[in-house]
């Protein structure tokens, strides 16, 4: 298919770049532009954390070789964009020059939430997006920092205390809720992160809200104040009470702007070939049952530059999320997560098994509905298939079901310790099932970790 | 740093110091006995006249006395090359036994107080610095300032310890002349071990293999809470201590062929070498056994084991060259070059010198059997080349000196002919692959980063593509680093082992080919 339209792409993060790759698969002769004020080329948010803590540097979160993008013909311009003139289809860019499109994809992404607390613009005081953000906490923590607050118990505030610590800078939580991300885990869950944040010795404060951030003479944070009054000196505060879209540039230009940019499920806007993708789109009606409008995270990102993608290339078709998956890494402590595992449920619609390992860091658990067929599973410090759990999710299969084949799901490395068959036996106990043993093989049993 | 720590580090400085200052030792001193119990008996008289200005004389410094060596040996030799007399020349190099039989120096004379002040404190001194190492810390990924250390990310201390390392290859597979203190030192234990008097080889199988060991033990530490880094790491500290080292030197004690059990052609590149051949067919029902033992693992273990389990079961299990870059080049793994480019430099180079051996044993083997009458000479030098710039320069040189330069595989990655073997067969042929967990994968490049053999595992991995690549060397590094849980080495079915997958799992929006 001949194909010469020119598609420009804002941002450069996970949804426009698979929008961009993807484009030029499907196409061979379509003109792409990415354009993004970030970094002149693609590289992974979700590693930032590592290149402060010295396990990589900038260059290996970068997916794709610097040669890969003129390969396929991607034309990438660093630059930040103003505004955006829909009615002539054009860009205005910070240095004053325009660019124009056939076809415009929104994928500004986030920016770190600041719900107007008093001091939050202090010097010292800050959110973990960008790079630019990450080359400010290099700034910010190169000297004079002994203990730092975080606001927030989320994802991004357990990684910027594990950064913290690798400087030797101490750390204080301050959670809203009653236990750490207890708006997302169920509680056992959360209790069990909350003893290993304890374990590296972070002071974790539950049910603490921030009141206000203080300063000194020059303008720098010294301590911050809790609502309860509680003064907690330290010389660094990150704030990481969650993200929201980063569509500020585009207010008032037409576009129809709730939380994010309001798209359908084929990502379309208000306006006529104007796309948004990833973090910055909000849908009109949630995409499925259990997602939200605004989706967050990495893999969505990811799907959403997939669809589009193919929708600019072929017959649009609408987005439809799979089984929902997420994982995330707690210091030390992986955590994966397949189907609906919400922070509660209604126990007499929804049964729950649970299991978790004496050494308390390792844990499984499902939930079923009333027929015991699978809702989800949340598992902790161990690893499970991806492929399996989307069958058995997809498929309904009966909680028994799932137990009996757990040693399929199995994720682990060789040699590690069996722990799906103590989950077997604890289910059999729990709901009373027959549960045949699985058989080790001699060099399991020889080598093998113990549970 | 703990206190036990710096105890650590300066008794490791100590040694590794006083192993540097040894070879500078003593004095030498030649005599005719000297000669003619250190040379061939067609060069005894020979070389006792060549010789003979030196005798009775007194020289401080090895440096001395082989610069004099060195005028009179080559003066008589380029004589006779200048009138073409080939046959009269002298091929031998004598330098090294010579220098040995004319050291007397405090080492000599006390070898175990030397050993312990060298080897002894590095080893001491090794121990106490890694034992304590992430004590009171969870199991966990160790990976914190890699990339801020002057050592781990080519700084001056990894500048340094390279070229320590160069230049101790240089020195002993040329001028093992030089370091006839160092095999002073260790000849008690050869005696004890093998009955005869230590070589440099024994000094550098040795160190080799202690090495292994104490930087194994740092394995254990680094990797706790693992149980596959554990047990592989177990498995080659094993196979070096037993197979590479103590075996064979029993063996000599019961006056058997010197062999190595485990080492397998054409790593093991000489097997097929008259000599060698000789060896096996004159020893009687045990080198009979060798060497069907040696064309078994050649001919079945190799593409079998491959087959069932990769070419792990060699490479980060078994060999001896894996075995030192998991321990000793464990801290280097991140600096493997990662690009494309590399990537087909690797395939040209690693291929080429598996050629190279194949063709080298085909000729000696031919020629072997037709009593040297097809080629006569020429594979000496065949052997003699490949030897120097593959064997020694390579694979010792390159291999381990550039560990703090290029990461811990340039070796296995760019030279070693059988892991071009091994690869070949874990490629078309088994059951081994590293799968993706379907769309778990953030592009972190952790496990990239990490792969020793510099395999773009993220490239596979992002787009939930199973890695089935020659070059792995299934050392299980990208799975114990991946935050996510993306990966696991397994075996299975060949079914489904190559999967150009068509879309990330999660989205039933499309279905297309990635
Ligand atoms: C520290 C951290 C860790 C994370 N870890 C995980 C994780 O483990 N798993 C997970 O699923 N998710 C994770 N996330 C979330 C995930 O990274 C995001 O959901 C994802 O990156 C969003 O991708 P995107 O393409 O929508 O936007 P982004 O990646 O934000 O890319 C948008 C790009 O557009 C550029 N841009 C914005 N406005 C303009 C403008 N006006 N002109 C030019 N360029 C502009 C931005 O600079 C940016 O480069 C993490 C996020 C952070 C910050
Ligand atoms: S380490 Fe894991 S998450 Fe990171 S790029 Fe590799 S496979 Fe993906
Ligand atoms: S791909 Fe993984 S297992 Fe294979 S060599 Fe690289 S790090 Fe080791």
């Amino acid at each position: 298919m001949s194909n010469s339209k020119h598609v420009v792409i804002i941002g450069n993060g996970i949804s426009g770049i698979t929008c961009a790759r993807h484009l030029r698969k499907l196409n061979d002769s379509v003109r792409i532009t990415v354009i993004s004020g970030e970094s002149e080329y693609f590289f992974s948010r979700t590693a930032l954390m590592y290149i402060y803590m010295g396990h990589m540097k900038f260059e290996h979160t970068q997916p794709y070789e610097n040669w890969f993008w003129e390969k396929n013909r991607i034309e990438l311009k660093q630059a930040w964009v103003k505004s955006v003139d829909f009615s002539s289809k054009s860009l205005r860019i910070e240095d004053g020059s325009q660019l124009s499109y056939d076809e415009l994809v929104i994928a500004t992404g986030s920016k770190p939430n600041k719900f107007g607390w008093r001091g939050q613009d202090l010097k010292g005081v800050q959110g973990l997006y960008s790079k630019q953000d990450l080359e400010l906490m290099e700034e910010n923590t190169k000297s004079g920092v002994n203990h730092a607050v975080i606001i927030g118990g989320g994802l991004i505030g357990i990684e910027m205390a594990e950064m913290l610590a690798y400087r030797n800078i101490s750390v204080t939580f301050l959670v809203r809720e009653s236990g750490f991300w207890r708006n997302v885990l169920p509680k056992e869950e959360s209790e069990l992160v909350g003893r290993h944040i304890q374990e590296h010795h972070f002071d974790l404060k539950l049910e603490t809200e921030l009141d206000e951030i203080l300063g000194d003479t020059s303008g720098r944070v010294r301590a911050v104040r809790t609502k309860s009054g509680e003064e907690i000196p330290c010389q660094f505060v990150g704030l990481t009470a969650g993200v929201s879209p980063n569509v500020d540039f585009l207010k008032e230009s037409g576009l129809e702007i709730g939380r994010g940019i309001k798209v359908d499920l084929y990502f379309r806007t208000n306006i006529d070939q104007v796309y948004a993708i990833g973090d910055c789109a909000e849908f009109n009606e949630a995409p499925a049952e259990d997602r939200k409008t605004v989706e967050q995270v990495w893999y969505t990102g990811r799907m959403h530059g997939e669809t589009l993608a193919n929708n600019l290339i072929h017959e649009p078709v609408p987005y439809r999320p799979g089984v929902w998956f997420n994982s995330a890494k707690f210091l030390d402590i992986e955590y994966q997560t397949y189907g609906q595992v919400p922070a509660d449920w209604d126990g007499d619609q929804v049964k729950s098994f649970y299991w978790e390992h004496a050494g308390g860091k390792i844990s499984f658990r499902m939930l079923m509905r009333r027929d015991e067929s699978i809702l989800g599973v949340n598992v902790f410090g161990l690893r499970m298939r991806h492929e399996f759990f989307d069958q058995a999710i997809r498929e309904n299969w009966s909680a028994e079901q799932v137990i009996r084949k757990l040693e399929k799901a199995n994720f682990d490395p060789e040699f590690f310790a069996p722990y799906y068959k103590v989950i077997q036996e604890k289910f059999a106990a729990d709901f009373d099932k027959n549960i045949p043993k699985v058989k080790l093989s001699w060099v399991q049993q020889l080598f093998g970790a113990r549970v | 740093m703990k206190k036990l720590q710096i105890v650590g580090l300066v008794l490791f400085l100590a040694g590794i110091s006083a192993f540097t200052l040894i070879p500078f030792l003593g004095t030498y001193e030649l005599d005719f006995e000297k000669v003619q119990q250190q040379t061939k008996e067609i060069h005894q008289g020979k070389m006792g006249d060549i010789l003979q200005p030196m005798f009775g004389k007194e020289f401080p410094s090895s440096f001395s006395f082989l610069s004099e060596f060195n005028t009179h040996f080559n003066s008589y030799n380029d004589q006779l090359k200048s009138e073409q007399k080939w046959d009269e020349v002298i091929w031998e190099d004598y330098r090294f036994p010579l220098a040995k039989a004319a050291l007397s120096s405090p080492v000599k004379n006390s070898p175990w107080l030397y050993f312990g002040l060298s080897i002894g404190l590095m080893v001491l001194g090794g121990l106490l610095y890694n034992l304590p190492k992430y004590q009171e810390e969870p199991a966990g990924i160790k990976h914190n300032g890699i990339f801020h250390s002057a050592m781990k990310n080519r700084g001056w201390l990894g500048i340094l310890t390279g070229s320590y390392l160069i230049l101790f290859y240089i020195i002993l597979y040329w001028f093992p002349a030089y370091l006839v203190n160092l095999v002073w030192m260790v000849d008690p234990l050869s005696q004890v071990l093998s009955g005869n008097s230590a070589s440099q080889w024994f000094l550098y199988g040795l160190i080799y293999t202690l090495a292994i060991l104490v930087m194994g033990i740092r394995m254990f530490r680094k990797y706790k809470g693992n149980a596959y880094q554990q047990l592989r790491t177990a498995s080659v500290m094993f196979f070096q201590t037993a197979f590479a080292f103590l075996i064979p030197e029993i063996l000599v004690l019961l006056n058997q062929p010197y062999f190595d059990f485990k080492n397998i052609w054409p790593l093991d590149y000489d097997f097929f070498y008259d000599y060698q051949i000789e060896t096996f067919l004159s020893s009687g029902g045990v080198g009979l056994f060798m060497l069907i033992w040696g064309i078994m693992l050649i001919l079945i273990a190799v593409p079998v084991f491959t087959y069932f389990y990769g070419k792990r079961w060699y490479c980060s299990w078994v060999c001896g060259c894996g075995g030192l870059a998991e321990t000793v080049g464990d801290p280097y793994r991140q600096l493997s070059d990662k690009s494309l480019k590399s990537w087909k430099i690797e395939r040209y180079l690693v291929h080429g010198v598996l050629a190279l051996a194949v063709v080298m044993t085909l000729l000696t083997i031919a020629n072997y059997f037709s009593g040297f009458s097809l080629l006569g000479n020429v594979t000496n030098q065949l052997h003699s080349f490949y030897g120097f710039a593959i064997g020694s320069a390579f694979a010792g040189v390159v291999g381990t000196g550039f560990y703090p330069f290029m990461g811990n595989r340039v070796w296995c990655r760019f030279g070693c002919p059988l892991a071009a073997y091994l690869g070949i067969v874990q490629r078309f042929k088994s059951r081994f692959r590293i799968t993706t967990n379907g769309g778990q994968c953030i592009s972190c490049g952790n496990c990239s980063t990490y792969c020793e053999m510099g395999i773009d595992v993220r490239w596979y991995a992002q787009r939930g593509q199973n890695i089935v690549r020659s070059s792995c060397v299934g050392c299980g590094v990208c799975s114990a680093v991946c935050p996510r849980g993306v990966l696991k080495l397994e075996n299975g079915p060949e079914e489904g082992r190559i999967n150009d997958l068509p879309i990330s799992i999660g989205n039933d929006s499309i279905k297309l080919n990635a």
